[in-house]
């Protein structure tokens, strides 16, 4: 991939709203040629989508729980984890799922309305599945980072003086 | 008190032109700075992380006059793998309060009442003052926008008089950002040489180079023994506040620096120093993904003041743009208080960096690219309305 394209990729995993003109300023190349980088990306599939990170704990009508869930499972010849991963990750109410080193095989986070629903989820859907050993179920009690980005952190004040030689 | 009690030569200092812009500035709401002389990165983490820990061991008595054993060997292996250039860190290195004490106290080693020392404008607004309070005079030589604001070796031969007994050059260049190549640089050390002047070579900005890596004089045959590299961390590992620099050079005249650094300063902060040593070991990452976003941020400023009309060539490194602000008419003074009353944009005007700054602003780009993005966008309004080229339709 060129150096561009991995410039074009990091501004974008930063802040997937800037615009193209500012982008095209930024790594000195047409607008144009942003579009059809952009493009590109998408249909490399190295550009999935484009989400906004939400701090949900400041909006007072949300409802929501969220678990990390440690599940140890037996690997299947042939497919690996990768067939056991894909029974999981399609239940909608799964955000992500990271195959692991380590003492349990897959980590899965799990989102739901209510603690009683995300443990419904568990013991229901996830436990029962025939390759799944064990789970560990860790309920999320404060997001402090998400992706790079620190929440709570109102204080992002330029703490530098106006004028400086 | 009246000031009949204050030394003559201070007397004689003129505030800085800087000053009255920081006062204006202060006074409005609403105001996007591009007049901050530092980044707008917070120290990487580990490095802020690294002085805690020093502070929590019970580091808090002074170290060495020359600063830690382990710094100075790092800073030596740093000057070694960047510019091949070897510096005994057992004399031949002094770790200093910030850059601004390296120039200080090499000045105030080599000067004797009565010598010129060089300085090449548009510079760094100490360099004068350090000059004169050493007993030294400076002289200016102008770099004009004609060369890309890089100084000729005929300029700095027709300025040279018996007294000239030093040269302050600054490449990456503040105000200008201007970088003077390996050649250049060989070009004026001829000049040094044949005159058999000391180099005074302020390279704070060194790891901001952008487009090709800034070469350091000391590394051109036969300039290392007559060099004073001065350097820190203010800039490249943003700490600014941190106040730790250092020099580098011939063993007499860094004996003699660390002599009145020993009476005067005793030593630099101990847990800066803990700080600086964590930066040089581990801060390269940091170091590299904030020269990225200052070249990102370079190249966006450059392309919008020149659609707007201010002619601004492409600085090679630092984080200043030093755009013409002729076309308007106005002086870099008139310029940039109207800017800030009207638009509520700071900007340096040129002049206080030297005569020939005059005619230029200089732009910080080291602040976030919203604030740029806005920015530009009222400069541009500003030229719109201040333009005095646009001809009345008849």
């Amino acid at each position: 991939m060129e150096q561009k394209e991995i410039e074009l990729l990091k501004l974008l995993e930063k802040n997937g709203r800037m615009d193209n003109e500012t982008i095209s300023k930024m790594l000195d190349v047409a607008p144009a040629e942003v579009e059809e980088m952009i493009k590109k990306l998408e249909k490399e599939h190295a550009i999935l989508g484009y989400s906004t990170l939400v701090d949900w704990s400041t909006v007072y009508e949300y409802e929501g729980v969220a678990a990390l869930i440690d599940v140890k499972v037996t690997p299947v010849r042939g497919v690996g984890f990768d067939k056991i991963a894909s029974r999981i990750y399609r239940f909608p109410e799964v955000k992500a799922v990271y195959l692991m080193s380590g003492s349990y095989d897959l980590s899965v986070s799990v989102e739901g309305k209510t603690m009683m629903e995300v443990s419904r989820f568990v013991s229901d859907k996830l436990s029962t599945l025939d390759t799944v050993l064990s789970t560990t179920t860790h309920f999320i009690l404060k997001k402090y980072k998400h992706d790079g980005i620190i929440f709570d952190e109102g204080d992002d004040d330029d703490k530098r003086i106006m004028v400086t030689p | 008190m009246s000031t009949s009690y204050l030394a003559n030569h201070v007397k004689e200092l003129q505030p800085s032109g800087i000053r009255k812009f920081f006062d204006l500035a202060s006074q409005m709401d609403n105001v996007i700075s591009l007049g901050v002389g530092e980044p707008d990165f917070v120290t990487p983490w580990n490095v802020i992380e690294a002085s805690y820990h020093s502070l929590e061991q019970g580091y808090t008595a002074y170290t060495a006059n020359a600063g830690l054993f382990e710094l100075r060997e790092e800073i030596s292996k740093y000057l070694q793998d960047t510019f091949s250039i070897s510096y005994s860190p057992e004399d031949q290195l002094l770790v200093t309060v910030g850059a601004s004490q390296a120039i200080d106290l090499a000045l105030r080693a080599i000067v004797d009442a009565g010598d010129e020392v060089m300085v090449v404008e548009p510079c760094f607004v100490s360099y004068s003052p350090a000059i004169s309070l050493a007993g030294g005079v400076p002289v200016a030589v102008s770099a004009t926008a004609d060369n890309e604001f890089k100084v000729t070796p005929e300029q700095i031969e027709a300025a040279i008089t018996p007294r000239t007994k030093a040269i302050v050059l600054c490449s990456p260049n503040n105000p200008t950002g201007a970088v003077l190549s390996k050649e250049e640089l060989y070009g004026i050390a001829q000049v040094v040489r044949k005159h058999d002047l000391i180099v005074l070579s302020d390279e704070i900005y060194a790891e901001l180079a952008y487009d090709e890596a800034a070469a350091s004089i000391a590394s051109v045959d036969g300039m290392k023994e007559r060099t004073i590299v001065i350097s820190g961390f203010s800039k490249s590992f943003a700490m600014t506040g941190w106040r730790l620099g250092y020099a580098a050079g011939p063993v007499a005249i860094m004996q003699a620096m660390t002599k009145i650094h020993q009476y005067t300063m005793m030593c630099a902060p101990t847990m800066a120093q803990h700080g600086a040593l964590e930066a040089l070991r581990h801060g390269n990452e940091s170091v590299r993904e904030m020269k990225t976003s200052y070249r990102q941020r370079r190249n966006f400023v450059v392309k919008a003041l020149n659609e707007m009309g201010l002619s601004c060539h492409l600085p090679g490194g630092a984080f200043y743009v030093f755009p013409s602000i002729k076309e308007t008419g106005y002086s870099s003074e008139e310029f940039a208080q109207k800017l800030l009353e009207e638009e509520r944009v700071a900007v340096v005007p040129g002049h206080v960096f030297g005569e020939s700054g005059e005619g230029y602003i200089r732009c910080s780009y080291a602040t976030s690219i919203k604030q740029l993005d806005e920015a530009m966008k009222r400069m541009e309004r500003f030229i719109k309305q201040n333009s005095k080229t646009q001809k009345p339709t008849v």
